[in-house]
C-alpha cells in the first residue's frame, strides 16, 4: 500500500519581473523520496525552492502539503503563524553558504539547541546532549561545541547547518546547492553523510543542484529545469542514462568522464 | 520445471535519438517480444551491437522504451512497465526486479558489507540479518574477509564484479537481470558464479542475462534468445 504525496505542485509560477523565475512546475513528492532539480544558473532552479516553501510566494499554481495536524492543505490558506511553525519544526532549510543558514556569533551547540528551543526544548542539560549527539552524527569533534562556526572550515560549517536543519527531526528538507561551496575532497564526505541520513531518518528532500553526480548519489528521481520550466522528468538514473530532450542530452554528455 | 510467466515483452522497439548529433536516430531494439518464466535463465545473444545491454536495461526502467510493451508480475498483478509512475517501477526495483550491471557502481565511504546489504535492508530486513547475509554470500563468492570493511572503490575488477553479483543476488528478487556477470572473473571464481545462477532458477527465480563466455552460457541458459542486429539505415549526411 503506497501512501500519498507529502507534497504536490501543481502549475507552480513565480517570476521576479514577469520573465525569469519559474513556470508551470508540477510534481509530487513521497514521503522519503529524494528528488533532484538540475539546470544551469538562471534556469529557475532557486526560485522554485522558495516558491514552494513560500518564502516567495507562487503567482499562480498550488502547492499542498500533508501536515501533521490538518493533513493534505493548500500552504497558501496557512497563515504566516502557521507557516513559520511548519518552516521551524517539519521543515529544514539548507543553504548554499552555510553563513546564510547558520547564527555565525553563537556557538556550534548553540545553533543546533537553538531550532530544539524554538519546538519547546527547554532543559539545559538535554539540550547540551542533542547539540553534542549532532555534531558526532556530523563527524564534528563534540569538543567543538563551544566554539563559534566562525573558526570551523567551510565542511564543517555546512554539516554544522545540516545538524542544526535535523535536530528537530523534519520531515521535508529544501536544500539549494549543498555542496557547491565546498571542495571536492570535502563534497564527497558530506554527500555520503546526507546520504546515510535521508535513508536511516526518512528523510524527504528537495535537492537543487547544477552538479549531476550529486543528483546520481543522491535523488530518486530527478527535474531538469531549463528557462523556467521542467523539460524532463523522470527516475535520477533513467535521466541521466537516457536522456531524451537536447538540453538533458547537452548536460549528460558534458560530464568529464572521471 | 517452468513456472508461471514472470516477464512478458510485446513488440519492443528502441530508437535513440542524438538532439546534439543534428538529430540523427539510432534504432537498436525492433520489435522484441520474450517471455520468460519463474525456474528460466533465458540468454540473449547474439554480435555486440545487436542491443542485448540496451534491451536489458529497457527491462529494468533505466531506458525508456520508445514503443512496445513490458509487463512484469509484481505480487500478484502484472504491471505496465512502460507506462507505471515512477514511485511503482522504484517498488519494482525494490521488490521484485534486480539488475546486477556490468560495472559496480562504488558509493564512496560505504563498506562492501553494507553495499551487499543494502537491497535486503530495503525490502525491511533487519540490519544484523542482512549483514550476515551479506557475509554468507561474500564468503561463497570468495572475496577475502580482511576487504568486507572497506568501501570498495579499490578493489580489483574481479572483486567488485563478486561484491556487485552478491549484491544482486541478496534482495531475494523474483526477476533478476544479469548483464556479463562473469566478464572480469577467473575460473575458479566463474565457477561460483554459475552455481549461484543455477540455484537461483532452482529456486523459481526469473533470470534473463548476457553472458559472452560460451561455457558460462551452456552451463547457465535454459533457452536462448538470439537477438537480430537491424540493418543500418542510411546515414543523415546533412546532420554531420
Amino acid at each position: 500500500m503506497r501512501t500519498g504525496p507529502l507534497l504536490s505542485a501543481r502549475n507552480v509560477t513565480r517570476t521576479w519581473d514577469g520573465v525569469h523565475g519559474c513556470r508551470d512546475v508540477s510534481f509530487d513528492l513521497y514521503p522519503g523520496e529524494v528528488l533532484c532539480v538540475v539546470g544551469e544558473s538562471g534556469s529557475g532552479k532557486s526560485t522554485l525552492l522558495q516558491a514552494l516553501s513560500r518564502q516567495a510566494p507562487p503567482q499562480s499554481g498550488s502547492v499542498r502539503y500533508d501536515t501533521r495536524e490538518d493533513g493534505f492543505v493548500d500552504l497558501a490558506t496557512l497563515s504566516g503563524a502557521r507557516l513559520r511553525l511548519l518552516a521551524r519544526t517539519d521543515w529544514g532549510f539548507v543553504r548554499q553558504h552555510a553563513r546564510d543558514g547558520l547564527r555565525m556569533q553563537v556557538s556550534a551547540g548553540a545553533n543546533v539547541a537553538e531550532r530544539l528551543m524554538a519546538v519547546g526544548g527547554r532543559n539545559y542539560g538535554d539540550l547540551r546532549r542533542a547539540a553534542g549527539n549532532w555534531l558526532e552524527k556530523m563527524e564534528i569533534d563534540p569538543d567543538r561545541l563551544d566554539d563559534t562556526p566562525v573558526a570551523f572550515s567551510g565542511g564543517m560549517q555546512q554539516r554544522l547547518q545540516i545538524a542544526r536543519n535535523l535536530v528537530t527531526h523534519p520531515r521535508l528538507v529544501f536544500m539549494d546547492e549543498p555542496t557547491a561551496s565546498l571542495d571536492v575532497s570535502v563534497q564527497a564526505r558530506l554527500l555520503d553523510l546526507l546520504r546515510g541520513l535521508v535513508g536511516d531518518l526518512g528523510l524527504a528532500a528537495i535537492v537543487v543542484t547544477h552538479d549531476l553526480a550529486v543528483a546520481r548519489l543522491l535523488a530518486h528521481r530527478t527535474l531538469v529545469m531549463r528557462d523556467g520550466r521542467v523539460v524532463e522528468s523522470g527516475l535520477t538514473d533513467q535521466i541521466l542514462d537516457d536522456p531524451q530532450y537536447p538540453y538533458t542530452q547537452l548536460l549528460v554528455s558534458s560530464i568529464l568522464q572521471g | 520445471m517452468q513456472g508461471e510467466t514472470m516477464m512478458a515483452v510485446r513488440g519492443l522497439c528502441k530508437t535513440f535519438t542524438l538532439h546534439n548529433q543534428g538529430g540523427q536516430r539510432l534504432p537498436v531494439l525492433d520489435a522484441v517480444d520474450l517471455d520468460a518464466a519463474a525456474g528460466e535463465c533465458v540468454v540473449l545473444s547474439g554480435p555486440s551491437g545487436t542491443g542485448k545491454s540496451t534491451l536489458l536495461r529497457c527491462l529494468y526502467g533505466n531506458y525508456l522504451a520508445t514503443s512496445g510493451s513490458i509487463r512484469v508480475r509484481h505480487g500478484g498483478q502484472w504491471v505496465e512497465l512502460t507506462d507505471a509512475p515512477e514511485q511503482q517501477i522504484l517498488e519494482l526495483r525494490r521488490d521484485t526486479i534486480g539488475y546486477v550491471s556490468q560495472f559496480l557502481r562504488a558509493i564512496p565511504r560505504v563498506s562492501a558489507l553494507d553495499v551487499v546489504a543494502d537491497p535486503l535492508r530495503r525490502r525491511a530486513a533487519d540490519a544484523g540479518r542482512a549483514r550476515e547475509r551479506a557475509a554468507q554470500l561474500l564468503e561463497r563468492l570468495r572475496v577475502p574477509g580482511r576487504l568486507w570493511s572497506l568501501p570498495p572503490a579499490t578493489f580489483s575488477g574481479g572483486e567488485q564484479q563478486r561484491v556487485n553479483i552478491a549484491r544482486g543476488l541478496i534482495g531475494g528478487h523474483s526477476i533478476l537481470l544479469l548483464d556479463e556477470p562473469t566478464a572480469s572473473l577467473d575460473e575458479e571464481n566463474r565457477a561460483v558464479v554459475i552455481e549461484l545462477i543455477r540455484e537461483a532458477v532452482a529456486a523459481g527465480r526469473c533470470l534473463v542475462g548476457i553472458f559472452h563466455d560460451a561455457a558460462v552460457r551452456d552451463a547457465v541458459a535454459t533457452r536462448i534468445l538470439p537477438l537480430q542486429p537491424i540493418p543500418a539505415p542510411a546515414p543523415a549526411l546533412e546532420g554531420i
